[in-house]
């Protein structure tokens, strides 16, 4: 029965129970989908009929010797049994291993993520080089769509029915249609090229470096990013509010005499925005496991980037990489939106 | 403009219309009453009577919307149809309150029950949050919770239906409102939680003096506490009267029916004995004639008039009002010997 | 065949020409208005549409600023020893100087060899089979040691012989009689490498398995730049290169960026071919192919690397402009895209049935897909117009304008025994648009002689291992008619050739003669014309090799094709290299 439980027992034990048991659940989460993700670049070929000098041609140059295919088939191990690789990959990661790059071994301290079959480089390194980029473009975009979008959103629903709420929804509408490719390049068409107000492609540099140009390089994919979600979120922001405007607490908040704007801001806000913040922890996850479009359209060397050209260069290790790098950030969105989800709704329990 | 009234809440021909894409709603559509500070009246009705809007109205929580609202409400001497909103506002909570009907959905979810109690009393009295939070678990201890100190930070989830209910009338009294409102304050209940509540209510109300009107669709509910009881039907008073004349003198089919419909400890709750055929009048195209007359078992006996006409509300004797084309001596005749035998007979 | 950037968002591109031609057009004529450079379009320079493919423009010694690269793609390697890729041997020779190189100049004269790290070209012993080069003497790297004999040794073993180093093409491995030597990676003593001798610091002597007259072709592959054993780190080797010419390596961060600085241990007295004229060179890897485009009309870098040419969208903006029409130029590309016929397969193994194909195929609807006459020229020959040795002539004249010649098609078919024509597939890459379209236009041309074509789609990535390569799959699939492409590791008509008409080099798997010509005149003319050591008579030699092999009917062009490469005003001294079909990287310089 709720309303019985001893307090002070419950706090802090639950929560930390909680985050173990996910933590743990996540762990044999993120091993499946590499395993999953080994399946698909392995098994499935070899079903196909592909043998390991097939996917060994791939890696080496145009016309390359048998001897060299089966040079590039031992130094990427594809002929060992699956297991076998997956079990090497494994072990890297908690173990690290080491790879040939000609005069001598490169050593691939753990966790290791192996080597680009293409570039040779170590995936992990590459990843951590990649994420900057990735985290300024989406964090700084998602600043931009969750004030914006529930602004716009809040506003919508409030004056429901008027001109401003119509327009709003007109623009919404073409958001959430619009290709990030097609408002992308045109973003950079008209304002960089045309205007030349912001610097155009590829011109993303890291905070460390040059702040102002970080900034300024970022100007336009954050709002083309933003503009897409700013759309979905002043959509479910509208529809959230009406919902919630119409709940029989919002009445009883007006009739204890409260200010119509604290009726909004502190009773129907914090009702509204709570599902909102879910979708939004997850849309962030996903995010930071790589914005493909935005960054690919903009240049930016980012995680998305990254494994956008991995899976066109069938590059197993950094698409391996790159996937358990989204799914922990989705994984870790989840963990977040759920405590975050008990803290803010009272009647959601962390079980 | 007229007078004030000697009363201290006084209801004159009050509208309250929304216009909607179907047409005109005419929620409440006339309707007229007076309240003492003390005193208690019931409004009865089914759902979609116009009971709910009434009360809302009289709160002032129609104000700036679609609804178009006329005639006068009158408040200790003060109008409240032309008053601002903001100074309707500022009455809410303080001198009029509401208790609202299933309190889970009344109260909000995120906030614990004392932060929702502390609230109500901050908005209308400048005092800390300490002062506040006392005011609040004071309340909760004469509303009957235990332990009120530790139940004070619960969220209305954790609490009984019957607890529940008790925070919310614990927030509605926290200013000490004159005018207090409560709508179906008992239908989630069970039955012994039912007659707990309403004593708390009479109490409460005897104790603060306070003008108190309870909104339900039981008669059974304002049998023991109401002093005048008024019934409502597709927007209108059909019948008005003291608990006596509705319970043992009605004079209005509907008014039967609604007796009829009473549940009895006797009997098998979902039993009727005489049920009301048909459904709720829509309050876009009222029937024609008198709103009642498509359910009226004795329609046939007002020589067509039921149709073509509507009733006009008349007093029969000592304040008692009814809305019927039936003939005073016919409806009498229909209570003794076909209607009040039939309530007895099990 | 060097690789070219394919680009797999081409569906892509075509999406967005619509919407982004619409967006140039209206904003019109494309004026001073970019941000920083002032460059848009062509109008500040009075140079015409394909000015550079015959004289340099906007010739200027001015030094100082920064010229900036782009490429949508990733390089297999920037390891001059570890590449494949065409604009690389261009670009490499910025910081790798291999023994020889290309003439600076546009036309046919820049497809002549001069010596680089050598004093003058090969000198071939008596019996053919050993080339001498003797090293210029004083150059240096950029550390300041001085270039000798073994590194050149050296690179030539690591780029070769070693497992690692996969990317670049093996043909030192293949010509040079090394015995089984294990490359210096498992073997570390060099002087266990004979195919190679370096008799003294500044002499280097290959030794061939037989004769190879065209081998100082070989050394202008970046392969023989110099490489000190000590500084080798294997594939990693690419983001420390050691530079022998006027630029070296500031920086590289592999798949990303790679920036050059200028090598002050550069001697301009030592190098006939290269400039030193910004101050920094920047490339920018994996940038957005679309974007590319328009970064180069708005003057804020000045060359797409890969040199394949603009966008479909970009290419859109071009035609619709006159002024920036002026600004490109289009060069011919190693490349020759063209159907081969398999001689394997019913009933193409009666050469009237492919002659009939020959004379019925519309070229100008073959020609379409690469873009029209901006894309490629529509071609009769296996040898490109780039290539040394080429001579123009057309067996198979198919109509007026190229259109097809359905009456001399129907006489062959009836000569091959098929007069009602037959059924037949096409074999095409189907991930690349334009060879699928091509084959549906080749499609439609054989439709009306009555040949019924099924079109198969397989995937490039095994195409040469699994399917149009492996001749066993063609058999068993009836793949009567396969669509390829092919450029020359150099200019010469054997580059070209061999690979693709050599009968003995029919391979099971990996086989580029995919209509498995093996034709004894070809084959012995191939084997007379590499031996041959004068360059004239040679090239004579190649091509009758072209003329017995279109003899055949089993080779049919559709075009040579052509890149529509943009020339933003801000870039000084460009010209198109002929031997690489794109500018030539070396000379460029920047106004500032």
């Amino acid at each position: 029965m709720p309303g019985s439980d001893p307090p002070g027992h419950s706090g802090r034990t639950i929560v930390v129970a909680f985050i173990v048991r996910r933590v743990i659940a996540a762990v044999l989460m993120l091993a499946v989908v590499s395993m999953a993700t080994f399946a698909i670049f392995f098994l499935i070929p070899r079903a196909l009929g592909q043998t390991p000098e097939g996917m060994a041609s791939r890696y080496v140059g145009r016309d390359a010797t048998p001897e060299a295919i089966q040079g590039a088939v031992k130094r990427l191990h594809l002929d060992d049994p699956l297991i076998v690789q997956y079990g090497r990959f494994a072990k890297g990661i908690v173990a690290g291993q080491d790879y040939s790059l000609g005069p001598k071994k490169a050593e691939c301290p753990a966790p290791c993520f192996g080597f680009s079959f293409n570039n040779n480089q170590p995936v992990w390194p590459t990843l951590l080089d990649r994420l900057p980029a990735t985290l300024s473009l989406a964090l700084g975009a998602a600043v931009i769509w969750l004030v914006t979008g529930v602004g716009i959103g809040v506003v919508s629903a409030l004056k429901r029915g008027s001109a401003l709420d119509r327009a709003a929804m007109t623009v919404a509408l073409a958001g959430v249609s619009l290709p990030i490719y097609f408002t992308g390049l045109v973003s950079l068409s008209v304002f960089a090229y045309t205007l030349g107000i912001f610097p155009g492609g590829g011109s993303y540099t890291p905070v460390t470096e040059n702040p102002v140009m970080w900034f300024q390089s970022l100007v336009l994919p954050w709002i083309t990013l933003a503009f897409l979600y700013a759309a979905l979120y002043a959509r479910l922001t509208r529809a959230g509010m009406l919902e919630t405007m119409g709940e029989d607490y919002i009445r009883t908040a007006r009739a204890k005499g409260l200010k119509e704007r604290t009726v909004v801001t502190k009773h129907a806000l914090r009702a509204t925005l709570t599902p909102i913040l879910t979708i939004f922890g997850l849309d962030l996850g996903l995010l930071l496991g790589g914005a493909v479009l935005t960054e690919s359209t903009f240049s930016i060397q980012g995680v998305g980037k990254l494994v956008i050209d991995a899976i066109r260069g069938n590059d197993l290790p950094v698409v391996l990489g790159v996937t358990l790098f989204a799914a922990f950030f989705i994984v870790l969105a989840n963990l977040i939106v759920d405590v975050l989800y008990a803290v803010v709704d009272p009647r959601v329990r962390l079980s | 403009m007229t007078t004030p009234p000697g009363s201290f809440l006084e209801l004159r021909d009050l509208r309250i219309h929304f216009p909607t894409e179907d047409g005109l709603v005419k929620s409440v559509d006339g309707l007229s009453f007076k309240l003492d500070r003390g005193r208690t009246l019931g409004i009865v009705g089914e759902s979609g009577s116009g009971k709910s809007v009434t009360s809302l109205g009289i709160l002032g929580l129609h104000k700036g919307g679609r609804a178009r609202i006329s005639g006068e409400i009158w408040l200790d001497g003060e109008e409240l149809v032309t008053a601002s909103q903001d100074h309707v506002r500022s009455l809410r909570g303080k001198k009029m309150a509401m208790i609202f009907q299933d309190p889970l959905s009344a109260m909000h979810p995120y906030y614990s029950v004392g932060a929702q109690i502390i609230e109500a009393y901050r908005i209308h009295h400048d005092v800390s949050k300490a002062v506040a939070r006392k005011h609040a678990v004071d309340l909760l201890g004469r509303v009957g919770i235990p332990q009120p100190d530790k139940r004070v930070d619960d969220f209305p989830h954790q609490f009984s239906g019957g607890m529940r209910q008790r925070a919310m009338i614990a927030m509605a009294l926290s200013c000490d409102p004159e005018l207090l409102i409560a709508d179906e304050p008992t239908t989630a209940l069970d039955v012994t939680v039912q007659a707990q509540i309403l004593d708390l209510m009479t109490d409460l109300q005897r104790e603060f003096n306070s003008a108190l009107i309870i909104i339900t669709h039981d008669l059974g509910v304002v049998a023991e506490l109401s002093d005048d009881i008024l019934v409502m039907y597709g927007g209108r008073c059909v019948e008005y009267g003291s608990a006596e004349d509705i319970f043992y003198r009605p004079e209005h089919p509907y008014s039967w029916g609604l007796l009829g419909s009473m549940p009895r400890l006797d009997r098998e709750p979902t039993e009727r004995l005489l049920p009301i055929k048909g459904t709720p009048p829509s309050l876009i195209n009222v029937p024609s004639g008198c709103a009642f007359n498509p359910r009226c078992a004795f329609a046939d006996r007002t020589e067509g008039r039921s149709t073509s006409q509507v009733p006009e509300l008349l007093e029969t004797e000592g304040g008692h009002l009814v809305r019927c084309h039936l003939p005073r001596a016919q409806r009498r005749s229909i209570w003794d010997n076909e209607i009040k035998p039939m309530l007895e007979s099990t | 065949m060097r690789k070219t950037n394919a680009l797999a968002l081409a569906a892509l591109g075509t999406a967005l020409t619509m919407g982004l031609a619409a967006c140039g057009g209206s904003a019109g004529g494309g004026g001073n208005t970019s941000s920083g450079n002032n460059a848009t379009g062509g109008a500040a320079s009075t140079a015409k549409h394909n000015d550079a493919y015959t004289k340099v423009v906007n010739p200027s010694e001015a030094k100082g600023g920064t010229l900036k690269f782009a490429l949508s793609d990733e390089p297999d390697s920037m390891d001059p020893g570890n590449t494949y890729y065409a604009w690389n041997w261009n670009f490499s020779r910025l910081y790798a100087r291999p023994l020889m190189t290309y003439t600076a100049q546009p036309g046919d004269a820049g497809l002549k060899l001069v010596p680089d790290l050598a004093e003058g070209p090969g000198e071939v012993s008596a019996d053919g089979k050993s080339w001498t080069y003797k090293l210029k003497k004083g150059i240096k790297y950029d550390d300041g040691t001085e270039v000798k004999a073994t590194d050149v040794k050296y690179a030539i073993a690591r780029s070769n012989f070693t497992d690692e180093l996969t990317d670049g093409p093996k043909y030192f491995a293949q010509y040079l009689d090394a015995g089984g030597y294990k490359g210096p990676y498992k073997d570390k003593d060099l002087n266990d490498f004979k195919g190679v001798e370096t008799p003294d610091d500044h002499t280097v002597v290959f030794k061939l398995k037989a004769p190879f007259s065209e081998f100082d072709f070989l050394v202008a592959n970046p392969q023989s730049a110099p490489v000190p054993q000590a500084k080798d780190t294997g594939v990693d080797y690419e983001k420390t290169v050691a530079s022998t010419g006027p630029y070296k390596f500031e920086s590289h961060e592999v798949g990303k960026q790679l920036n050059l600085v200028k090598n002050e241990n550069w001697d301009q007295a030592t190098d006939t071919t290269r400039k030193q004229l910004p101050d920094r060179i920047e490339v920018q890897f994996k940038q957005n192919a679309e974007d590319i485009d328009n970064r180069l009309m708005a003057g804020q870098i000045q060359v797409d690397l890969a040199g394949t040419g603009l966008q479909s969208a970009g290419r859109a903006k071009v035609v619709q402009d006159a002024a920036k029409k002026d600004s490109t130029d289009n060069p011919f590309t190693p490349f020759n895209r063209y159907a081969m016929l398999s001689t394997a397969v019913k009933p193409f193994d009666n050469i009237d049935c492919r002659k009939a194909v020959q004379y019925a195929t519309d070229k100008v609807a073959t020609q379409a897909p690469w873009g029209g006459p901006l894309g490629g020229e529509i071609g009769t020959t296996a040898m490109t117009p780039t290539t040394v040795g080429y001579k123009q002539f057309d067996l198979y004249p198919n109509g007026a304008d190229h259109k097809g010649d359905v009456a001399k098609a129907k006489e062959h078919l009836a000569a091959c025994g098929q007069p009602n024509g037959f059924e037949t597939n096409i074999a095409v890459r189907g991930d690349r648009t334009k060879e699928v379209q091509v084959a549906e236009a080749l499609q439609a041309s054989l439709d009306r002689v009555g040949i019924k074509a099924t079109i198969k789609k397989y995937p490039s990535g095994d195409w040469s291992a699994q399917y149009a390569g492996k001749p066993d799959f063609v058999h068993k699939n009836n793949l009567g008619i396969m669509i390829a492409g092919w450029g020359a590791d150099w200019p010469s008509g054997f580059g070209f050739l061999s690979q693709i008409v050599d009968g003995r080099f029919i391979k099971a798997s990996g086989n580029y003669n995919m209509m498995e010509l093996n034709d004894k005149a070809v084959n012995e003319l191939l084997d007379k014309g590499i031996q041959t050591t004068d360059a004239a008579a040679r090239n004579e030699i190649w091509a009758e090799v072209d003329k017995k092999v279109m003899e055949s009917a089993a080779f049919m062009s559709f075009v040579y094709e052509k890149t529509l490469i943009f020339r933003p005003s801000n870039l000084t001294n460009v010209y198109v290299h002929p031997a690489y079909g794109m500018y030539d990287y070396t000379w460029l310089g920047v106004k500032q």
